[in-house]
C-alpha cells in the first residue's frame, strides 16, 4: 500500500499541484507514467494506488490503461518494438515486414525474446504512414521512431540495443 | 413545428428533434445501434445514415447520421436513397465482422436487435472469412451472463451503466479490435440496475442468467401485462411462462412509472413463484398438535364451513402484498368491522397518515417520471436505493435537469448526449439527502445529512420554515442544521419543479409531516412542488384505503371478544409483529385459516391452509405509492389446487351460503361491488376494459403467433390436444388464437398488450411502434389511474408536531431501521441469486459509541430491545450517527422488532447460552 506515495512523495505532490484540487483525476496520466517508469508495467497495486490518489475508481484507471498502447498491464520485454500494421502501412508491406522479422527472431507478435530484451507488438497508426514499414521502440528512456524499415535494418537496430545493454551490463 | 421532407413526403415535426427519433416516431424503419430512446445520440455506430439534400434541386446529396441531425424547416432527406441503403448494409457487415454465427443457439436469438437490424438492412452475405477475435468472458454474478464475442462496440452498455445508472465497476477496456466491456476482474456487478444491460445491449453479450437456468425460446413464452410486487413503486413488467414455470421478467414500458428500466430486485425477484416452498395443496390438521394432511380443496372448504358456521365471529387479516380485490373480498366476507390491516401497527399508522396527507394537501404526488424531470430534490429519511430502487434511478437523472441550461445555452440539444455531458461536466443540480447513514446515491448529492429520525424530521421542518415563515419552526436546532436548512430552502425556491421525496421506512410520522410542510411552503410561494412518498409494500396503499383496523385491534378483539376463527390473507404475521404477541393471538383463536403461496411461520399455525396464487397466476389491482391503481393479469393458470385468493374467498362465501350479490361471482362483479361500496375507488374500474371486451369479436391471445408446440406440448400426458384453459376474468386468452395486433395501425389498449412485438421488431425496441412518439406515452394512454387526486388548492394547515431534539441516552442506543435491497423484502429473497447477495445480520454502530461501550471489531453483541434479546455481530460504521445504531430489518433470520426503539447493547458474555434468533 502506498508504495508510490512513499517513494515518490515529492514528485507526486509536484504532479498533483498542477491540477485544481477538485479535479484530482486529471493527474491520472502523469501518475500512470510515473508508475510504469518505476516497474516497467502497471501492476494492480499501482493502479489501485493511483485510483486512491486521484479519487477515481480502479475500474476507470484500468480502462485508461487499456485504451493507450503505451501503457501496459502485463510485464514484457525491456524494449517494446511497436510495429504499425494499420491499413496504410499494410499497403506498404508492413504485415510482411512484421512476419519476416518475427520469423528471424523466432517469436510471434506479442511475444518477448527469451532473454527478456525485446517484445514485438502490433499497433495502430503512428502517423508515419508514408514512411512505412515503420515502428517505434518504447524503452525506459522514452520513444524512438524508425521509418523506411526493412527486416535487415530492424535486425541492426535490435543488435544495437543488445550491444548497448551488454555494454551497460559490462560496466555494472 | 417545422415541415421536413422524407423521401419527398412532407411531415410536420418538432423543430430540433433528431431525425432518427422523428423517423421512428413516424413509423419509418431506420436501423440504429448506439442511439437508445432513453439515452440519446452519440453518433458512434454510423448505422442510421440517411441522405440529406440541400434543396429540391440537389440530386447528389450527402450522407448524414440521422441520430445526429436536427430537424430544421424545409430539411430534405431520403431514407431509401440507394447509396444510403448500401452504406447501411455495409456498416452492418463491418459490425458483424467479428460477430459469431451462432444465432440458432444464442440466448438473445428471437428478440435480438442485431438480428432485426441485419434483416432490415438486407445484408445477407458476409465477405469476411478470416479468424474472428475471441474474448474471455467474465462471471458477473448471479444475474447476468457475459458473452463478449457477440459485441458490436455500440457502447450502449457502458453509457447506461456508468452515465445513467451511476455504476463504477464496469467500463470499456482496451482499444481498436479488442475493445472489451466488463469489469476489471470477475465479480458481481455492483449496480442495482445492472439487469437493464440485458435490454440495453442490442446483442447477446449480456443476457439474463436466471432465465438461462430454465431457458425457453422467446417466442414460446406465454406473457401478460403485470406489475412488480417487490416494492411500492409498481413498475410495469412482462413476465413470461412456459410449462407452468415462470421463466423471466422483462421491463414493460410505462411513461409515467418506470419508463424503459427496472431494478434488479424487481427483474430477478420472480423465482419465488417456482419455489419448492410453494403451497400447492389444501392442508388440514385435526388439532394443533397433529401434523398437516393434504386434502382435496372441497374438503378444505367443508372444514372451513364447519368452523365458521359454529363461529360467533370470524375476523379477517388482510395483506399489503395481496391485491385490492382479494383484500376487498376478505373484507366483504368477514364484514368491514372485522377486517384488519395485516401491516405492522406502525406501517398501518404511517400509511393511513400518508393517505391523509395526500388527500388533504393541495400538492400533486410526483410520478417516477416527474421525479426524474424535477430540477431540485430533497430526500427526507428514505434510503431510496434499498427501499424503492427505481426512485434512486430517477433522482440520479434529476440532477442533470438543472445544468441542462448550460448546454442549452450553447445550443446543444438535450438528445445530443456526448456534447451535452461534455458541456455540463461535473455540474449537478441540487439534491439533498437526509438519511440515517450512507446511501448509494451520496455521490450525486449536493449535501448529505446523517442523523436520527427525529433530527431528519426537524431539518425538514426547518426547511419549510425557511421557505415560508408561517410554517412552524423547530426549536434549538443546531447551527449546522440551520445553515443547511437555509441552503436547501434556497435551492428549492430557485427551482422550477422541486420534489420532496420521503416515506415510511424510518417509521417516523413526523418525517412525513415535515415533508408535507416543505411542499406546502413551496406551494404557498407559488412553486409547483410535488411530493413523492415511498411506502412499505406493493399494495400498502390499496390495503389501507379499505380502512381496516390495526393488527393490535385484531389482537385485542381476539383476546376479549370470543373470536372463533381468523382468516389470514397472504401474510406472514411473524414479519409484522412481536412473536410473543402472536403466540398469544394464535392461542386465543380456536381456528386459523391461512391463504398463502409460500410456506412460512404463519402458514405453520394454520388449522386450514389454502394454496394461494402468486401475482403471476392472478388477476388483480395494486395501488402504488402515488395511488396509481394498476391491473396485472394472470400470466398462466395456476397448477395443482392453487387458486387466486379472491376465488378462494368467494368459494368460502358460497360454502357459507352468504347472501351475495350475484355479480360477485366474477372478477368484474367483485370490482363493481367494491366501487359501489367505496365510490372513491371508481378509477379501479376504468384502468382496463372489462372481461367482455373484444376486438373484432376476438379475445387477445397471451401466446405469440409464433408459439411452438401447441399440439404437442402435453403429448406426454395425452396425445389429444387439450382445450386451452378458459379465462372468464379478462379479455385475454390462454391461446395463440385471437386478435393479431398490427401496431401501430391496430392494437389492443395499452393495459391489455401481452407483450410488445411488431413485425420486423422482435427485440424490446419494438416499443417504438406502440408509443405516440419515441419515449412518449403509449398510444391510447399509459395504463393505470390515480385514485387520490389533489384536493382544491386552498392552503391546508401546516403540521406542527415537531419532535424534540434527539438526546442520546446513557447505556442505550436508538436502534434505527436500515434496509437491504436484497433481504429486507419478503418475496424476492426466494430467488437464489438475491438470497446470495443478502447481507449478513449485524448491528452498525458509530466508532465513538463503540469506544464508549468498549466494543471492538470482532465482538458479537447482545441487544435487548422490545423485550427481546438478539445476538448480532458488531459492525463499526462511521456514517451511523452517534447515539444510534442501525439494524437491517426484514432479514429472514430476524424476528420482527418495531423500530426505531431504544436498545441496550452489551458484548455477548462469554459462554452465554442465549440462542441466536431464527
Ligand atoms: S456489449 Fe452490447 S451494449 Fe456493450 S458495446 Fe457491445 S454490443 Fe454494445
Ligand atoms: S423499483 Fe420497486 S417496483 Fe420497480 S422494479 Fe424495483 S422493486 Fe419492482
Ligand atoms: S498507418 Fe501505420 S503509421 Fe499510419
Ligand atoms: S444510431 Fe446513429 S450513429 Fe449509431
Amino acid at each position: 500500500m502506498n508504495q508510490l506515495a512513499t517513494k515518490y512523495k515529492d514528485e507526486i505532490s509536484r504532479i498533483m499541484a498542477k491540477y485544481p484540487p477538485e479535479y484530482r483525476r486529471s493527474a491520472v496520466m502523469p501518475l500512470l507514467y510515473l508508475a510504469q517508469r518505476e516497474m516497467g508495467y502497471l501492476t494492480d497495486e499501482a493502479m489501485q494506488e493511483i485510483a486512491e490518489i486521484t479519487e477515481m475508481g480502479v475500474t476507470e484507471v484500468a480502462s485508461i490503461v487499456g485504451f493507450y498502447t503505451l501503457f501496459h498491464d502485463q510485464p514484457g520485454g525491456k524494449y517494446r518494438m511497436q510495429v504499425c500494421t494499420d491499413l496504410p502501412c499494410a499497403l506498404r508491406g508492413a504485415d510482411r515486414f512484421l512476419e519476416e522479422l518475427c520469423q528471424n527472431l523466432g517469436i510471434q507478435p506479442g511475444e518477448t525474446t527469451p532473454d527478456g530484451l525485446l517484445q514485438i507488438e502490433e499497433v495502430k497508426c503512428l502517423a508515419a504512414c508514408h514512411r512505412a514499414p515503420m515502428y517505434q521502440v518504447q524503452s525506459p528512456e522514452g520513444l524512438t521512431f524508425y521509418e523506411h524499415q526493412t527486416v535487415e535494418s530492424a535486425l541492426e537496430v535490435i543488435a544495437g540495443l543488445r550491444a548497448s545493454e551488454q555494454g551497460k551490463g559490462g560496466q555494472a | 413545428m417545422v415541415t421536413i421532407y422524407i423521401d419527398g413526403k412532407p411531415y410536420q415535426v418538432d423543430a430540433g428533434q433528431n431525425l432518427l427519433h422523428i423517423c421512428l416516431s413516424m413509423g419509418i424503419n431506420l436501423p440504429y445501434f448506439c442511439w437508445h430512446p432513453a439515452m440519446g445520440s452519440v453518433g458512434a455506430c454510423r448505422q442510421c445514415a440517411v441522405k440529406q439534400f440541400r434543396d429540391e434541386n440537389d440530386t447528389r446529396g450527402r450522407l448524414v447520421m440521422a441520430c445526429m441531425t436536427p430537424a430544421v424547416e424545409g430539411l430534405r432527406i431520403s431514407v431509401q436513397d440507394p447509396q444510403a441503403v448500401e452504406f447501411r448494409a455495409s456498416i452492418i457487415e463491418w459490425l458483424m465482422e467479428n460477430h459469431p454465427h451462432d444465432c440458432p443457439v444464442c440466448d438473445e436469438g428471437g428478440e435480438c436487435h442485431l438480428q432485426d437490424m441485419t434483416v432490415m438492412t438486407g445484408h445477407t452475405y458476409r465477405h469476411y472469412r478470416w479468424k474472428k477475435r475471441t474474448f474471455r468472458n467474465q462471471n458477473l454474478g448471479p444475474f447476468i451472463n457475459h458473452e463478449m464475442n457477440r459485441c458490436i462496440q455500440c457502447y450502449r452498455c457502458v453509457r447506461f451503466y456508468r452515465g445513467f445508472a451511476g455504476g463504477r465497476d464496469f467500463d470499456a477496456f482496451s482499444n481498436h479490435n479488442t475493445v472489451y466491456f466488463g469489469r476489471k476482474t470477475d465479480g458481481v456487478l455492483e449496480s442495482e440496475f445492472s439487469g437493464n444491460l440485458v435490454e440495453v445491449c442490442p446483442t447477446g453479450v449480456f443476457t439474463d442468467k436466471t432465465f438461462r437456468k430454465h431457458y425457453t425460446r422467446k417466442w414460446d413464452l406465454q406473457t401478460a401485462p403485470s406489475v412488480c410486487v417487490n416494492c411500492s413503486l409498481g413498475c410495469n413488467t412482462t413476465p413470461g411462462e412456459r410449462y407452468g414455470q415462470l421463466r423471466r421478467i422483462r421491463n414493460r414500458y410505462n411513461f409515467n412509472v418506470n419508463g424503459y428500466f427496472l431494478c434488479d430486485r424487481g427483474r430477478y425477484g420472480y423465482e419465488f413463484v417456482n419455489s419448492d416452498r410453494r403451497i400447492r395443496q389444501a392442508r388440514l390438521r385435526r388439532n394443533r398438535e397433529a401434523a398437516f394432511e393434504s386434502v382435496a380443496p372441497d374438503e378444505g372448504l367443508q372444514r372451513i364451513k364447519e368452523i365458521v358456521k359454529k363461529s360467533g365471529r370470524t375476523i379477517g387479516i388482510g395483506s399489503p402484498r395481496a391485491s385490492l380485490e382479494s383484500n376487498f373480498a376478505l373484507r366483504t366476507l368477514v364484514g368491514p368491522e372485522h377486517f384488519f390491516s395485516g401491516a405492522t401497527v406502525k406501517d398501518h399508522e404511517l400509511v393511513t397518515e400518508a393517505i391523509k396527507i395526500l388527500r388533504d394537501i393541495p400538492s400533486s404526488m410526483a410520478s417516477l417520471h416527474e421525479v426524474e424531470t424535477s430540477d431540485a430534490a430533497l430526500v427526507l429519511g428514505e434510503d431510496v436505493n434499498n427501499v424503492a430502487p427505481m426512485a434512486a434511478y430517477a433522482l440520479r437523472q434529476s440532477v442533470r435537469c438543472k445544468p441542462q441550461a448550460i448546454s442549452q445555452k450553447l445550443k446543444i440539444s438535450d438528445w445530443d448526449d456526448t456534447a451535452a455531458r461534455e458541456a455540463v461536466q461535473d455540474q449537478k443540480g441540487p439534491l439533498y439527502l437526509a438519511t440515517i447513514a450512507d446511501t448509494r446515491l451520496d455521490d450525486m448529492a449536493t449535501r448529505t445529512f446523517h442523523a436520527s429520525p427525529q433530527e431528519i424530521a426537524r431539518l425538514g421542518f426547518a426547511v419549510a420554515h425557511q421557505i415560508s415563515p408561517t410554517a412552524p419552526q423547530p426549536e434549538n436546532l443546531d447551527s449546522a442544521a440551520l445553515e443547511l436548512s437555509k441552503m436547501i430552502a434556497q435551492d428549492l425556491k430557485d427551482a422550477e419543479s422541486p420534489v420532496v421525496v420521503s416515506g415510511c421506512s424510518l417509521e417516523e410520522k413526523s418525517i412525513l409531516y415535515a415533508a408535507a410542510n416543505v411542499v406546502q411552503a413551496l406551494r404557498s410561494i407559488g412553486k409547483p412542488a410535488r411530493l413523492f412518498l415511498t411506502l412499505p409494500e406493493s399494495n400498502s396503499l390499496g390495503l389501507e384505503l379499505l380502512e381496516p383496523g390495526s393488527l393490535n385491534q385484531a389482537f385485542a378483539i381476539a383476546r376479549e371478544d370470543n373470536v372463533e376463527a381468523a382468516i389470514i390473507l397472504e401474510n406472514d404475521l411473524y414479519r409484522r409483529s412481536n412473536p410473543a404477541l402472536l403466540e398469544a393471538f394464535f392461542k386465543s383463536i380456536p381456528s386459523v385459516i391461512v391463504l398463502d403461496s409460500l410456506d412460512n411461520p404463519t402458514a405453520q399455525k394454520a388449522d386450514v391452509l389454502l394454496p394461494a396464487a402468486t401475482f403471476a397466476e392472478s388477476d388483480g389491482t395494486l395501488v402504488n405509492n402515488e395511488s396509481r391503481a394498476q391491473r396485472y393479469f394472470q400470466v398462466f393458470v395456476p397448477q395443482d389446487d392453487i387458486k387466486e385468493s379472491w376465488v378462494w374467498l368467494r368459494a368460502i362465501g358460497d360454502a357459507l351460503g352468504q347472501e351475495e350479490p350475484g355479480a360477485r361471482k366474477t372478477f368484474d362483479g367483485l370490482i363493481a361491488d367494491m366501487v359501489k361500496e367505496l365510490p372513491f375507488l371508481a378509477p379501479v374500474q376504468e384502468i382496463s376494459p372489462a372481461s367482455g371486451f373484444r376486438i373484432a369479436g376476438a379475445k387477445i391471445p397471451r401466446q405469440p403467433h409464433r408459439y411452438s408446440g401447441r399440439t404437442s406440448m402435453h403429448a406426454n400426458v395425452s396425445v389429444h390436444e387439450p382445450q386451452p384453459p378458459q379465462d372468464p376474468d379478462s379479455p385475454l386468452s390462454f391461446s395463440m388464437e385471437g386478435f393479431l395486433a398490427e401496431p401501430p395501425i391496430e392494437q389492443p389498449p395499452a393495459s391489455l398488450i401481452p407483450e410488445f412485438w411488431a413485425p420486423g421488431w422482435n427485440s424490446i425496441q419494438s416499443l417504438n411502434k406502440f408509443q405516440e412518439e419515441v419515449s412518449g406515452p403509449l398510444i391510447g394512454g399509459d395504463p393505470g389511474k390515480r385514485i387520490i387526486l389533489p384536493p382544491d388548492p386552498e392552503q391546508a394547515a401546516y403540521f406542527d408536531e415537531i419532535p424534540e431534539p434527539f438526546a442520546s441516552r446513557a447505556g442505550e442506543l436508538l436502534l434505527a431501521p436500515l434496509y437491504a435491497i436484497y433481504g429486507s423484502e419478503e418475496l424476492s429473497i426466494h430467488t437464489p441469486g438475491e438470497a446470495q447477495l443478502t447481507p449478513p445480520l449485524r448491528l452498525e454502530i458509530n466508532p465513538r459509541d463503540a469506544q464508549q461501550f468498549n466494543l471492538t471489531g470482532e465482538t458479537v453483541l447482545q441487544v435487548s430491545v422490545d423485550s427481546q434479546v438478539f445476538e448480532l455481530p458488531l459492525h463499526i460504521s462511521a456514517s451511523i450517527p452517534e447515539g444510534t445504531a442501525g439494524m437491517i430489518c426484514g432479514l429472514p433470520e430476524m424476528p420482527y422488532v418495531a423500530l426505531p426503539a431504544w436498545g441496550k447493547v452489551t458484548p455477548k458474555p462469554v459462554n452465554s447460552s442465549t440462542e441466536n434468533p431464527g
